[in-house]
């Protein structure tokens, strides 16, 4: 029975936490660009959520008569299904995880893999030229970012000796993994950025060439799930990199383990939004250059080290 | 009938309605997604079978991101019904004829050669597919042809490089 509540409570904390960050993001772009944002619903705007909600809940739910109809609903389901069976392995509190699997790491890294079909999927199913030009965008940005996303990771593994995040967790007791592992942070952070598609890596939708890319015609509730996703992504990242890298619930006592977890979260979504305020994004050919000529080294080289001074460590 | 077995019977369900379904549908793009829905199911048996770490490969991997490559090249080729070359009737109908036969042959193998009573696999049952025990086999006892199998794939990178370079 507790099992239920634990599933269920996890499941409404992240999707109020989704639908919050409409708000958050808003009034912090605002902020960081020298305007009010949204200050008229409620006490400093915060009823905007409903109002956006409500009003994507109300809008026609328009599927193009010349859409592959199957593909083009299914596509926005799976980022979220995808996005939300990552955090299954993710402890937010010491007793508070869906399911310690002991293969955690491998877990998240193969459902954020699947979450490149809802681009690509809707990207093509859409039939729109745009739309398939950032399906493409998307598909590739992915595969390549994806790979050291992984790699990335093995660092904290390597030092770990386990894939399952509890234990990821308590060998951070004495020092957390930023310190040790900082290129891996860096570099996992970065991948992570790709993966959520946000800005600047946001290619795959960039307004400004491609109207809003792989979800241009979409509308409605379809449109709101890709928006969802999203956001729930942003936090996955966060919650993920807290995890890995700063010691997730650990903190000083006198705050509930759940506390530290949700606040060390919440300010690297702040710092996600950050970096949306102040980036330009980068040209295709840029990004994917960067990412096989530049990052995939480093994150072998930072495997080898690591490696090496394990096994300096142990003879 | 206990929860494993009802979940065998469903998974390879999905696993052969999903692999006809490859063969049926006319839209090569969504042959593509019943092949993800046939690793999916399989990645299932693995789990069945306490091989936690291929199924996930199986997942990371294939559905990952080589279907995700499959998909790629589908979108930028464009098939359909009239760029394709079309078979005639008789093409189809050997085809049909050899790969029955085929079937068949391997069908009457499977049954006459090898003890099937023997063979069965273990559901949820022995713990050689953890990573834990899988990774010092592999170090230990199958080192060589490991190293082996990393060559190949380090040699297949360098030819996929070399035929991608523009000169």
């Amino acid at each position: 029975m507790q099992h239920v509540w634990i599933v269920l409570g996890v499941l409404f904390v992240l999707l109020n936490v989704a639908a919050g960050l409409i708000w958050v993001e808003r009034r912090m772009l605002a902020m960081w660009q020298d305007r009010l944002g949204p200050n008229r619903a409620g006490p400093l705007g915060l009823l905007i959520v409903l109002a956006d909600t409500l009003k994507l809940f109300f809008k026609e739910d328009w599927i193009p008569s010349f859409a592959d109809k199957k593909i083009f609903v299914i596509a926005p389901a799976i980022v979220v299904a995808s996005v939300l069976m990552s955090f299954v392995v993710i402890p937010f509190a010491p007793g508070i995880v869906v399911a310690d699997l002991n293969i955690g790491v491998l877990f998240f890294l193969a459902m954020s893999s699947l979450g490149v079909y809802s681009i690509v999927l809707g990207g093509w199913a859409s039939n729109n030229k745009y739309s398939l030009l950032g399906a493409m965008r998307g598909a590739s940005q992915m595969i390549a970012y994806e790979v050291f996303m992984g790699l990335s990771l093995m660092g904290v593994v390597m030092m770990t000796g386990s894939f399952r995040l509890t234990d990821i967790v308590e060998a951070q007791r004495s020092v957390w993994f930023c310190f040790t592992q900082p290129l891996g942070l860096i570099l996992f952070f970065i991948a992570g950025i790709a993966e959520t598609h946000r800005l600047p890596f946001d290619i795959p939708e960039s307004e400004s060439e491609l109207i809003a890319g792989f979800h241009s015609e979409y509308s409605g509730m379809k449109f709101g799930m890709f928006f969802i996703g999203e956001y729930l992504g942003v936090t996955l990242i966060s919650a993920m990199t807290v995890t890995m890298f700063f010691g997730g619930w650990m903190g000083p006592e006198f705050l509930p383990g759940w506390a530290w977890f949700f606040i060390k979260t919440f300010a690297f979504i702040l710092f996600f939004i950050l970096l949306r305020a102040s980036l330009p994004r980068p040209r295709y050919d840029q990004l994917m250059e960067s990412g096989w000529k530049v990052l995939l080294p480093l994150v072998l080289v930072n495997i080898l080290v690591t490696g090496a001074v394990l096994l300096y460590l142990k003879g | 009938m206990g929860t494993t077995q009802i979940l065998f019977w469903f998974l390879t369900a999905l696993a052969l309605l999903g692999a006809i379904m490859v063969l049926v549908s006319k839209n090569p793009v969504h042959s593509v997604l019943w092949l993800i829905v046939v690793f999916f199911a399989i990645s299932g048996h693995y789990i069945l079978l306490n091989a936690q770490f291929l199924a996930i490969v199986n997942l990371i991997v294939y559905a990952g991101a080589i279907m995700v490559l499959f998909l790629f090249v589908i979108m930028l080729m464009n098939l359909n019904a009239e760029t394709e070359p079309q078979k005639s009737i008789w093409m189809k109908f050997f085809g049909v004829a050899t790969g029955g036969l085929l079937l068949s042959f391997f069908i009457s193998f499977i049954v006459s050669s090898i003890d099937l009573k023997n063979k069965t696999a273990q559901l949820k049952e022995g713990d050689v597919g953890l990573i834990k025990n899988l990774g010092k086999v592999l170090f230990s006892d199958y080192v060589i042809p490991f190293e082996i199998a990393s060559i190949l794939f380090l040699s297949a990178m360098v030819g996929a490089v070399v035929i991608g370079k523009k000169d």
